[in-house]
């Protein structure tokens, strides 16, 4: 497939309402970016998490901050004091007509209000409500506060990442909450079809504890099928049940990573590895080797060391770049490590035009951003517009859509609840 | 039509392999659709050579990830280069909804089973190809796996202490980011599917779905040239941030302070100690500017604590705070999990017991279970071609013979 001509999105213009923060908002950009009409209900004044840099120009402003943008693309955007009472009717009469409602309040805030599950379902027993929370809406934890590093930490996965040497870490950059949106997404997309099918709206409960669960992989299993806890920090390592192997090589202008390959098909191209390490005068002792038939479990630890110390020295005296055009040439599984610069300028994204340009009007700009991560014969992925200025679309939803008049806008304005 | 589970009645033809694709069949089937797994007697599901093995089991039926992202699936072997396996693979398709597959690009096509092929035999058959970057382009036919594409994405990058080589996650991050995409993806095309009739061949890559859980960080750089780098546990924002060491060996806590308010809770908490009071940490922006000192006095006080000690006291006065949970924790003592139910114990008949885990999701009125633990290796070779394809004794006799199946 080449260049792609315009072709609808998968979903119709499901009205999906978000009165999610940064926990919740990439649940709601992900279904505009398929085809739903996302209105964000913000509180008036703003949600606080466009607070959250990074920002353009580095002006703090909330208007300008770049998560926000990222988050929120393609959706519109409408002010609401829910904590009123014509704000809760107002809510009401949008949750009547919706197909789906997104948030991300603690656990009991919208049952306080009236505008909980149970109330909306009453209104509109087709609706689907999603709640994305640290821990789920009940249980002993389900009242923590826990921003994104203590999520990650309970969900097992800080205690794998870091050096040996130092305490664990997490992710320089919020991951729980983009796993969960992700989820949150899954149920709620598997909750819609089960609607269509027969007729009934329901609850989806999302823990961002269980969803950073979900990338641990092996310590539960490990755990419960050899009472061992086998990761703990390992740095540039992988060192698994007594084998210990460098994932991350030092290279002439930053990291690659890669793994000594054994014992697998496609090994075989340890050799052209060695070819271009032998012309350097590096890797003597590795001509002739069978790479395919060696097991890592039947080379000595010293011996596997060895052959990375003259790789690793191979490696330092090219770029990263340079070291992974030679592995697509000779079909061997370097990577970069890359950077959000690194990202911007790869080739590979740019053959499949994955970076879009995203008008923004009051900023006299486009910025670039992440764009399409599928091909499809029948559909396209929605760029949309830039996420909305702070209650811009309260003329178009409230005038037009739900008829008032200015006079009452006016009214709701000076009554704070728009 | 309504059944007790949400995806009753779809049905998948999963040529998937290694944890990705795994994993979103487990999540379709949980929910109830049939999932057949396609493999084949010389080439097994890798995952079923994974560690961690059941002690004592062994073979291509005791792996415990493999249990886990196998639940509710039957195992068919069908040798894709027969032609008649081929045929059996289209009777398949004829009946389903959904086809996966996540081969290296072109291997479908090499194998006259791509969507061309199989929308002959299925008008309006969903098909989604999953690949490391993609079905074309210049990096497209490089072999990869999930370890190493971790590193192209950027989230490497972003693992560890800024005066240090990067730290990789132990598990491939990238590999648990594309099955919730894929899911999207399908469950979105399902939806368009019913609305015009049409089915499509989807081609998703992991590295472009990934990029999106680094906007704000490649944003930063193409709006303000800035290259973000890893800086340990330190978050804008917020100080204290950090992890801290707790009585025990190699146990820990995680806090993170917001606001002077919850800095105070948190001072009263550790008994207001004299270092506390110091104008180096009254604000945010003064603890923020102090954070490496701020840090080993932290560290001093939580010695004295286990982490579950310290998580309760301070969540008690709404500071964030919890402990860095490993694999006992997670699965025998985390009692907001054993509510939730998050890992159920099945019993596999060579297997025995092992854990497979139920998505984060819990849907109100459907639930997600698995079905029946994960299938041996080809276990359902006999049950699908009979039963489900209503094949003949003779016919399946002689396939069997002639090696199309096993």
């Amino acid at each position: 497939m080449a260049k792609q001509k315009e072709k609808p999105a998968m979903l119709a213009r499901y009205r999906v309402l978000d009165l999610t923060d940064d926990r919740g908002a990439f649940c709601g950009k992900i279904m505009a970016e398929l085809g739903a009409d996302v209105v964000k209900v913000e509180r008036p004044g703003g949600d606080p998490s466009r607070n959250v840099g990074p920002f353009f120009h580095d002006i703090p402003d909330p208007e300008k901050s770049l998560s926000w943008f990222a988050f929120n693309q393609n959706k519109r955007g409408i002010t609401l004091n829910i904590e009123t009472r014509d704000g809760q009717e107002i809510f009401k009469r949008l949750a009547q007509k919706a197909e789906f409602v997104i948030e991300s309040f603690k656990p009991g805030y919208l049952d306080k209000l009236g505008l909980g599950y149970s109330e909306l379902s009453k209104i509109n027993p087709r609706l689907i409500m999603t709640s994305i929370t640290p821990f789920g809406q009940t249980g002993p934890y389900s009242t923590f506060n826990a921003p994104d590093l203590i999520t990650m930490s309970m969900a097992g996965y800080t205690f794998i990442c870091g050096d040996s040497d130092r305490p664990p870490v997490r992710f320089s950059s919020d991951q729980s909450y983009l796993q969960s949106s992700l989820q949150a997404t899954v149920g709620t997309l598997i909750a819609h079809y089960y609607r269509e099918l027969s007729g009934e709206g329901q609850y989806v409960d999302v823990s961002m504890q269980e969803a950073m669960i979900w990338t641990l992989c092996y310590a539960p299993h490990d755990w419960y099928l050899l009472k061992q806890i086998l990761h703990t920090r390992e740095g540039s390592f992988w060192r698994r049940l007594g084998v210990t192997y460098r994932l991350i090589w030092p290279c002439k202008d930053g990291y690659v990573c890669y793994r000594l390959l054994m014992a697998q098909p496609g090994a075989e191209v340890m050799n052209d590895l060695i070819a271009s390490m032998n012309k350097e005068g590096l890797g003597e002792d590795m001509k002739g080797i069978s790479w395919t038939t060696l097991s890592f479990t039947e080379v000595p630890q010293e011996k596997i060391n060895e052959w990375e110390a003259e790789i690793g020295k191979y490696f330092l005296r090219h770029t990263k770049r340079e070291l992974h055009e030679e592995a697509i040439r000779q079909r061997n599984v370097i990577q970069p490590v890359n950077n959000a610069k690194d990202l911007y300028e790869s080739p590979q994204l740019a053959a499949r035009d994955f970076w879009v340009q995203i008008r923004h009007p009051e900023l006299r700009t486009s910025i670039a951003y992440p764009g399409p991560y599928f091909k499809s014969t029948e559909t396209m992925w929605q760029k949309g517009k830039r996420a909305p200025l702070i209650g811009e679309h309260n003329e178009q939803i409230y005038l037009k859509e739900l008829k008032f008049t200015r006079e009452q806008l006016a009214i709701l304005k000076k009554e704070n609840v728009i | 039509m309504k059944g007790k589970y949400a995806l009753e009645g779809l049905k998948v033809v999963d040529f998937s392999w290694v944890f990705t694709g795994p994993i979103v069949t487990k999540y379709l089937g949980d929910h109830g659709a049939e999932v057949i797994k396609i493999e084949s007697a010389t080439r097994p599901d890798g995952t079923r050579l994974m560690t961690p093995f059941r002690p004592g089991a062994m073979g291509l039926n005791a792996s415990g990830v493999f249990a886990n992202y196998n639940s509710s699936k039957y195992s068919i072997n069908i040798n894709l280069r027969e032609p008649r396996g081929k045929e059996v693979v289209k009777k398949l398709v004829q009946r389903a909804d959904i086809v996966l597959e996540t081969f290296g690009p072109g291997v479908m096509t090499k194998l006259k089973l791509d969507y061309d092929e199989l929308k002959q035999v299925k008008q309006d058959i969903i098909m989604l190809s999953m690949t490391m970057v993609g079905q074309y382009g210049p990096h497209s036919q490089q072999p990869s796996f999930g370890q190493v594409l971790q590193a192209t994405n950027g989230f490497v990058q972003l693992l560890g202490w800024p005066d240090r080589p990067p730290s990789l996650p132990v598990a491939a991050y990238t590999d648990f980011i594309a099955p919730w995409y894929v899911l999207i993806a399908l469950m979105a095309a399902l939806d368009f599917r019913r609305r015009t009739g049409k089915g499509q061949y989807i081609d998703l890559a992991m590295l472009e779905a990934s990029v999106h859980l680094a906007a704000p960080v490649v944003m930063d750089y193409t709006v303000n040239g800035r290259i973000q780098n890893r800086m340990g546990n330190r978050n804008p924002g917020y100080a204290p941030h950090g992890v801290y060491p707790c009585k025990g060996e190699e146990r820990w806590v995680a806090i993170a302070v917001a606001t002077d308010k919850e800095w105070q809770a948190l001072c009263n908490v550790m008994g207001n100690p004299d270092w506390a009071k110091s104008p180096k940490f009254d604000t945010l922006l003064h603890r923020t500017e102090n954070q490496d000192e701020l840090d080993k006095l932290m560290g001093q006080w939580t010695k004295g604590y286990t982490p579950e000690e310290i998580m309760a006291k301070l969540q008690a006065v709404g500071v964030a705070a919890g402990v860095l949970q490993t694999g006992d924790d997670l699965v025998d003592k985390d009692p907001q999990l054993k509510l939730r139910q998050h890992f159920v114990e099945m019993d596999h008949a060579e297997m025995g017991k092992h854990l497979t885990e139920r998505p984060p999701f819990r849907l109100s009125k459907t639930p997600s279970e698995p079905q029946r633990p994960f299938p041996s290796f080809g276990e359902h070779t006999e049950y699908v071609c009979k039963e489900i394809l209503k094949m003949g004794d003779a016919e399946f006799a002689e396939l069997i013979g002639a090696g199309v199946l096993a």
